[in-house]
This record gives C-alpha cells, structure tokens and sequence, in this order.
C-alpha cells in the first residue's frame, strides 16, 4: 500500500485523543476509532495510525494490520469527488468493468487514484444493492443508473469546481 | 476440575473439561499431525490460530471435519482420526498450501528442518496438482544482518506473530493486507532494520518453514580461514557448549566444550578463545560499576541510579534503546562479553601476537541471531575495522563442520588457547537466566565485604520462573535483585521500575526463554521444554567442575589489568569495554 504522509498538528492529535478517550482506549474498538479517525482526516496516513498506536498502547504493525485488512479504510487521500463503481456481480455482467476502463481512460488514473487536481478519486467496489440499476456509479452520495460509456464523459464535465 | 468422556479411534480417554481434541489424543499417544499449531509449554504460550486445517478429524454427528488444534472436546464425543475423508482432506489441504509454495527444498536453508517438508513426507504428498494459471503469491525479500525474510515461503501459521506479540512483546509482526496479499510484515511494510524489530530471532525460531532463516556468514568465515594474510581467532559463548552437541545426535544437555575446540582447529582457526574469558572481564567492569553505584546510593547520593540493568543481551539492549528511551541511564556500560573480546583481542592480542589489528579476523560463535546485528553497531568499530568481524550462530558452527569433513562425535578433547581461553565458572552460567547476576554476585559480595564467600551457589537466583526476585545479604546489607527472562518479562519489570514499584538494586535481563541457553542461534527445540532443561543443567554442571568459580580469581583477567587495563573502570578500560546508549523510539 502507498502511503502518504502528514506531519500532525496539536490539534490533529488532539482529535485523535479525543477519539480515542470517547471509546475509552479500549484496543478492541480499533476498527470504529479507525473509522471515526478516517472521517475526520478523509484518509489514515502513517502519522494518524502512529498516533493511535501511541494512545491505545497497541504495536503499529497491528494498527496497520487492520487498515490495510479492510478496503474501507486508505492510506491515500481521496478526491473531492469519489468516484466508486460496482463490481458486484449485476453491474459485472452488465459492463461495470468497460465503464471503469472510460473513467480510467477520461480521467487519465488507475483504479485506488487521484488526479493530479485532487478534484476525482476512482475505486471499485461490491454491491451497493441497487442491482436493478445495474451497472451503478457512485460520486459522493449521488448513484448515477444504467450507466453507458459515452455518458462517461457528460457525468465527469458536471463536476464543475 | 470436571472431568470428560470421549472416545478417540476407539479408545476411551478422560479429559478435563476444556481440553482440545488434539491434546486428548496425545494423551493416549495419537499424534494427529499440526502446522499452524504450537504450544510452548515453558513460556505457557500456545499458538493456535485453527488456520490451516491440517490437524482436522472426523467427529461422530458433525457435519464438517472438526480442527483438532482448536476443538474442545465434549461429553460421550466420537472421534476419528485417520478415515479416509480425514486423510483424504489433510492431503488436500497440504497440496493447497504446497500449490503457493516455491518448491526450492534442494536449496532451502530450513530442508531438513522444516515442518511443511517433513509433513509432505508424513503424509504421502507426491505430486501437486497443478492448476491451470494458477496464481503464486509472491513477496519482497527483506534482508538485515541478523535473519532474513522470503515471504514466498510464509504458510501464514501467525507463530513469528505469536512470538514476537505475546511473547516478547515487541510488536514488530503483524499480518497486513488480505486474502491473497496477506502477508505478515512489519508496519507499513518497512524493512524490519527500520521497525522495532530486536533481532532476538525467536521468530526464526518458531518459524516452521523458511520463511525466516538467520543471516548466513559461513561463506566469509571459509573466506577468511582460506586468506594466508589474515590471522583468524575465535571465541565461543558459554552457551554453545552446550547445545551443538545436538547438531551431531548428542542428547541434549551434552557438554561437547573440548570437541568444540577441536573442531574449531581442525577448521584452521589460528587460536580457538572463550567468550567466557571475556565473560569474566564483564563481571570486573560491571560488577565494580554496581559496587560503586550501590556505595553512593548507600551513602546518600541521590543522582545515583538504580536499579543497574545487565547490558549482556544485545537483543535487550534493542529493546530499550527502542521502548525505553526515557532509561538509558539505568544499564550498566559494559559491553557484552562478546564485544569486550573483540575489544581487547584487537588491542592487548594484537599486540602480543604482533599482528596488525587489520590482519586479524575475530569471529564469534553464538547461539544468539541479535549478535550478528550487534557485532555491525558502528560504535564497535575503529576507523570501519569492526571489533569482531563475524559472528555465527551454533547452527552454521555444525553446518562448518559438517562441511569440512569432521566426524565430531570422534574428535579428542583438546583445551582452549591462551591468555583469552581461561575461563571461570562464573562466566560458564552466563548463558543462563539468573547466571549473570549470580557471577556478578560472586564478585561483588567479596569485593563489597571483603570477605570470601563461604558457599559460591547463590541458589535462590536460579530456576526458570519468567520473572524472578531475591534478597542477597552482603554481609548485613541486603541487595535485592530482580531477573527477567523473555522480553515481555523484562517489559513488566521495567514498567514496574518506571512506576516506581521496586526497590531492586540490580536485574539482570535476558531476551530469550531461558537465556542464551534458548537462544534462536542453537539447535531448533521446537517447544521442547525437556531439552531447554537439560541444556540448563549442563550449564551449572561445567560450572560446578570448574577449578576456579569466581571473575575476579581468573588469573589471565588479573594480568591483563596488571600488564594492560591498570584496574576494573580505569580510562582503558572505559573506552575499550563500556559504549554508551542510543534514543531508538520507533513506536
């Protein structure tokens, strides 16, 4: 996993601890300390994870274990705008994969990317159980349907900022 | 405690309530066969992550194979362990693991000792069935001066975790990523050098295939013996003497110190040393710098710390350097006899021999892995020309002379060279837990009363408990010790002092279970507690064969202060014997 790093300020470390007290220290509430952490920074860089490790008394390397167990939880920032298509098996076998390629190839990434802007992030990921819609595409909270390739293009142009 | 029931391949066994099926069937003598699975009894850790199916069996009314390992049994259970489904899925179960495994056995430095080969073996296993674009999971290797890492090999058994979680309590291990990608690995995936890491090779230890495997030399050494320009010693630690012997079929707890020197001639060493010589030297230097820590502390001085730890483990001396930052002032200066060999063998010897320092080769033979890391700190070292050049582990010593041709178990006894081979049976228990502290005991009490000790055993220092205190009257002064063997031991014992629960005046520590006895460069004991044991006994028996029993009586430690050091702590003796500590925080 690439990681990205971030030098913490006081008060980052603050948050961190604040997390962390609101879930006791407790090491088996790991996994919500790392989700609650991830929403407030948008992703898990090395010095996040440090700091948790430090306050929890638990290894680094187990901390690090659990992030890159779970797809949930980066070690990369997101885009503004993350873009998220499903791979499960409706949006499969209907050309999830061909509208992964179109948004590879508009927005110049790979998949688990960032442009160079910081405005798009492109991941996969399983069924978000809107299967009738198939193949779907999420970015942000907005779920784009029956998506095709050639709306690629006019879905990304909308993003205006 | 409730007793059960239950029948195991048609036998009747009665267990205690929460027994595993697996140890129910050892009970009666079935050996059900295990990978993942470990239990070190001494340490009272047990490894059982139910990861890798070998162990399964049939049980009576239950739909899926049960894992033995992981299963307890249950009142009136029927068990089967060898039908043909049970037989059957092991064997699947294995080419599975097999199928992403690299198939190097003729080149593998574990082939002979490695559980995933002798399993294949025991099951049958004569061919694996390939599978079309089948994917091989595959890994960067990792390579530091104490043990290597070639993750293509990792079966994910978790035991290096285990160990290096539970057990020491260093955290350098855990298993990151998922499904296919998993892998265990240090954080973020660094090279181990850059994590806490200790080099203690307790991992390598448990490792049942060649995942991990320790840092190679032998080729250097053969180099270096093969070079006419260069003098080449050697010194041994006190605790291969008495666990090589198991390397040529010897039962454990053999003393083969003669052989050893013999053997170590016949390989071309120009002068075969002791480590206990400078075992010896370690308990001038450390057992003055007690005493006159302990004087001050007794006379009021407030600036003086205590309690003073032992800096023979360099595996321990990682370890603080790492997770106590805030206490390098505690442990003793002195280096470990290893280093203060290499110290005074490039000075004193080099002289004496008329060689030049850049000439002559040292090499050690330990049973410890975190001695290779320590022999390449830049602090031991002049101008780049390290103090001991190589350091090898008991295994690659067998390995040596396995190659050259010996038949060891026919060599004659032969002794140690001098003025660096004379040793007491103060340095022997060195490679005990409790041994340091008591040599040094053996020193002090009679330089700190001036008094001869009427009985040298200090009994109540000895035993394999993990952490262990004791009141030594020094003549009407009472000096508590504390001793810790493990690191997690040695991690409560200092949590302990930092919260200023003790009132120890010295603690001896040791990384591994044991001691050096334990150490991950001996002959692979794979849990057994039995050879652990025996191995400690040989120990205090050479000791108690030895002519003279204290440090300060070896008569080679007192010429070289006369002719060399002046006296224990001197300008010298500072600059040639003791280092000083460094701030490693990495989390």
């Amino acid at each position: 996993m690439s990681t990205s790093t971030l030098k913490l300020q006081d008060s980052q470390i603050k948050i961190i601890n604040n997390i962390c007290d609101s879930f006791n220290n407790n090491p088996g509430e790991l996994i919500s300390i790392l989700h609650r952490a991830q929403g407030e920074f948008g992703f898990l860089p090395e010095e996040v994870q440090r700091a948790i490790s430090d306050k929890l008394n638990i290894s680094i390397a187990k901390v690090y274990g659990v992030v890159s167990f779970y797809s949930f939880f980066t070690m990369t920032p997101k885009g503004r705008h993350a873009i998220s298509i499903c791979m499960g098996t409706a949006c499969y076998v209907r050309g999830a994969e061909k509208i992964v390629d179109e948004f590879k190839e508009q927005l110049g990434i790979d998949v688990g990317g960032v442009t160079e802007d910081g405005k798009f992030s492109l991941d996969c990921l399983r069924c978000v159980g809107a299967c009738g819609l198939a193949p779907v595409v999420l970015i942000g909270e907005k779920v784009y349907g029956r998506v095709e390739t050639h709306q690629v293009k006019e879905i990304i142009e909308s993003y205006k900022d | 405690m409730e007793k059960i029931k239950l029948t195991i391949d048609n036998i009747e066994v009665e267990v205690d309530k929460g027994t595993t099926i697996y140890k129910a069937a050892k009970q009666i003598g079935i050996d059900i066969p295990v990978l993942c699975y470990m239990n070190l009894e001494h340490l009272n850790i047990e490894n059982r992550p139910g990861g890798c199916r070998i162990c399964v069996v049939e049980v009576e009314g239950r739909r899926n194979l049960a894992p033995s390992c992981s299963t307890e049994c249950t009142p009136g259970m029927v068990v089967k362990t060898h039908t043909i489904r049970v037989l059957n899925a092991r064997k699947t179960v294995l080419e599975l693991i097999l199928s992403d495994h690299p198939s190097s056995c003729l080149t593998c430095s574990s082939s002979g000792q490695c559980d995933l080969q002798d399993l294949a073996q025991r099951l049958g296993i004569r061919e694996i069935h390939a599978v079309e674009n089948a994917m091989v999971s595959t890994y960067r290797k990792d390579c530091s001066p104490a043990l290597n890492r070639d993750m293509d090999k990792c079966i994910m058994c978790r035991k290096c975790e285990t160990v290096c979680n539970d057990v020491q309590t260093v955290g350098a291990l855990s298993a990151v990523n998922r499904g296919f990608m998993s892998v265990v690995a240090t954080a973020f995936e660094q090279d181990l050098v850059d994590s806490t890491c200790t080099f203690c090779g307790q991992c390598v230890a448990v490792c049942p295939t060649g995942a991990l495997t320790p840092f190679d030399d032998t080729n250097k050494i053969i180099r270096a013996l093969s070079d006419p320009s260069k003098t080449v010693i050697v010194q041994t630690a006190p605790a291969v003497r008495a666990a090589l012997g198991e390397e040529f079929g010897l039962p454990a707890g053999t003393l083969v110190t003669g052989k050893m020197v013999a053997a170590l001639r016949t390989l071309g060493f120009d002068k075969v040393f002791d480590t206990d010589f400078a075992a010896d030297l370690t308990i001038m230097e450390e057992g003055t710098e007690l005493l006159s820590r302990l004087s001050r502390f007794l006379e009021g001085d407030k600036s003086v710390k205590l309690p003073l730890l032992t800096s023979c483990c360099p595996a321990w001396v990682n370890f603080f350097e790492c997770f106590y930052p805030d206490m390098l002032d505690i442990p003793s200066t002195a280096r470990s006899p290893q280093q203060m060999f290499g110290a005074i063998a490039k000075t004193y010897l080099a002289d004496q021999m008329k060689v030049k320092r850049e000439d002559l080769v040292v090499v050690s033979v330990m049973p410890c892995l975190a001695k290779k890391f320590e022999c390449e700190r830049e602090e031991f070292a002049v101008e780049g020309n390290p103090d001991v050049d190589f350091s090898i582990s008991t295994r690659e010593l067998a390995g040596l002379i396995k190659a050259a041709n010996i038949n060891f178990n026919n060599l004659p006894e032969e002794d140690y060279d001098n003025p660096m081979g004379e040793s007491t049976g103060a340095s022997v228990i060195f490679g005990v837990t409790g041994g340091v502290i008591e040599a040094a005991c053996r020193t002090a009490y009679e330089l700190f009363t001036g008094k001869k000790l009427e009985k040298i055993d200090f009994e109540e220092l000895r035993g394999i408990e993990g952490i262990r205190s004791a009141t030594i009257d020094f003549d009407g002064t009472p000096i508590n010790i504390g001793i810790a063997h493990t690191l997690g031991n040695a991690r409560k014992l200092l949590d302990g002092i930092r919260a200023g629960m003790y009132n120890f005046h010295a603690i001896e520590i040791m990384a591994c279970p044991g001691g050096c006895i334990g150490g991950a460069g001996q002959p692979l004991h794979h849990g057994d507690s039995n050879i652990l044991k025996a191995r400690y006994e040989a120990i205090y028996r050479e000791d108690a064969n030895k002519p003279i029993r204290k440090s300060h009586e070896n008569p080679y430690i007192v010429k070289l202060y006369e002719e060399f050091l002046g006296e224990p702590m001197s300008e010298k003796a500072h600059h040639l014997l003791h280092t000083c500590y460094f701030c490693k925080e990495k989390h």
